[in-house]
């Protein structure tokens, strides 16, 4: 499958304004129907780039590897998909069901992780679409100086995701205590010294905690060329037990991600100290696509 | 703690990420270009389920005595004046919007009112 020269993945050099080798059947079939079967769902947009995707994570929301559309110097990595699913009603609907979010909301990422093994791309918010080959092309258009701004800014780079989650759940500090045994004498005041020094302890764990969020997005800061705080993660979402006290982003040169990912290990504390920080990455540099905007209006 | 021991490689499909980490990139990050097909994410149910569990994490971390973000604004002011001046846009968006139905609305309305 790899070889086959009509993967649509390939770059070609006679792309220009077309979308690349790719058949164009199914492009064709629909376009004099009165609504299109099918939309085009656009993941990330990119400068034209050499090499294939990976295979794995390279397949869009139809199965298939993403297309590239070229249109004047830019690539539209772009998917056909349902309308039955992606028209504005349908897609509300889709929107409401979590499991459905959460699918499409993996592809997505997948593709464009993907295509962080070839090119910086800059990702497009979930569920950018468009009704044809056409409408990829005018939203190239629309958004050439944005596009170009932001490419420009942040190309070579990539975004490490960094979390810190305190542990403190109580029910875990609190069964080593042994219940006071009523033949014991004493037993109750001890077990209440126990106690108190747990919950000393907690908020000692709190405030090493805080101290650590401070120390660890301030240096990180230094080491990036930008960072952005997002907001904390619920554990119902997450998954993970403990609190989310921090949860950033940065954006480091692809080529400064070794020194960065050492000082986020350098930074981190033991284990079983009830703080534990998370690293995620490399990502497609998401929470700085704004960054040519401001600058430009800066 | 798990990390790319070289340089990154692209982590597997979602290798380390939890949904969270996604859904707030591919949601709320990523840059929003109006296709042809116009969704406002922000009026999608779900999202506000999903901004409401966040607001009560915030308030578990307080309690908790962790607030570092809050009273060090060289920290974080850049950010929160962001997410200040977005969800301004967000809400002036939504205000316009009401307005612009309010006159219907009124409408609507007095035509009820004539009619009874």
């Amino acid at each position: 499958m790899t070889g086959d020269p009509n993967l649509p993945n390939r770059t070609s050099s006679t792309g220009q304004g077309g979308p690349g080798p790719g058949p164009l059947g199914p492009d064709e079939t629909f376009q004099d129907v009165s609504g299109p079967a099918e939309l085009r769902y656009v993941y990330a947009v990119t400068r034209p780039f050499e090499g294939v995707l990976p295979e794995e994570g390279g397949r869009g929301l139809d199965g298939e590897p993403p297309r590239l559309l070229h249109h004047e110097g830019l690539v539209a990595v772009v998917s056909p998909v349902p309308a039955a699913d992606f028209d504005e009603a349908p897609l509300k609907a889709h929107l409401e069901d979590l499991d459905w979010l959460a699918g499409t909301a993996r592809t997505h990422q997948a593709v464009v992780t993907a295509l962080t093994a070839v090119t910086t791309p800059l990702p497009l918010r979930l569920a950018t679409l468009c009704r044809d080959d056409d409408g990829v092309r005018r939203l190239l258009e629309d958004g050439r100086a944005r596009f170009v701004r932001a490419l420009e800014r942040l190309d070579g780079r990539v975004e490490w995701g960094v979390k810190v989650y305190a542990e403190a759940a109580p029910k875990k500090a609190a069964a080593p205590v042994a219940p006071p045994s009523p033949d014991k004498p004493g037993a109750g005041r001890s077990y209440l010294q126990q106690r108190l020094a747990q919950k000393r302890s907690r908020e000692t764990e709190s405030r090493n905690a805080d101290a650590l969020c401070r120390t660890l997005h301030t240096e990180l800061s230094q080491k990036a060329e930008a960072a952005q705080l997002h907001r904390l993660q619920d554990g119902r979402i997450s998954g993970r037990t403990g609190q989310n006290v921090l949860n950033a982003a940065y954006l480091v040169p692809r080529a400064d991600s070794e020194a960065f990912v050492e000082q986020v290990q350098a930074l981190s504390p033991e284990e079983g100290g009830g703080v534990t920080v998370e690293l995620t990455g490399p990502w497609a540099p998401y929470s700085f696509t704004g960054i040519g905007d401001e600058e430009g209006t800066a | 703690m798990s990390t790319a021991a070289r340089m990154p490689d692209p982590y597997g499909s979602g290798g380390g990420a939890n949904l969270a980490d996604i859904l707030e990139r591919v949601l709320d990050k990523g840059v929003v270009i109006a296709g042809d097909i116009k969704i406002n994410l922000l009026d999608i149910e779900l999202l506000t389920i999903k901004l409401r569990l966040i607001v009560a994490s915030v308030d578990k971390a307080k309690e908790m005595g962790i607030d570092w973000w809050e009273d060090d604004p060289s920290l974080s002011s850049g950010a929160r004046r962001r997410e200040i001046a977005e969800e301004n846009e967000r809400l002036k968006r939504r205000i316009a919007d009401l307005e612009a139905a309010a006159p219907e609305l009124e409408r609507a309305k007095d035509g009820q009112a004539e009619q009874a």
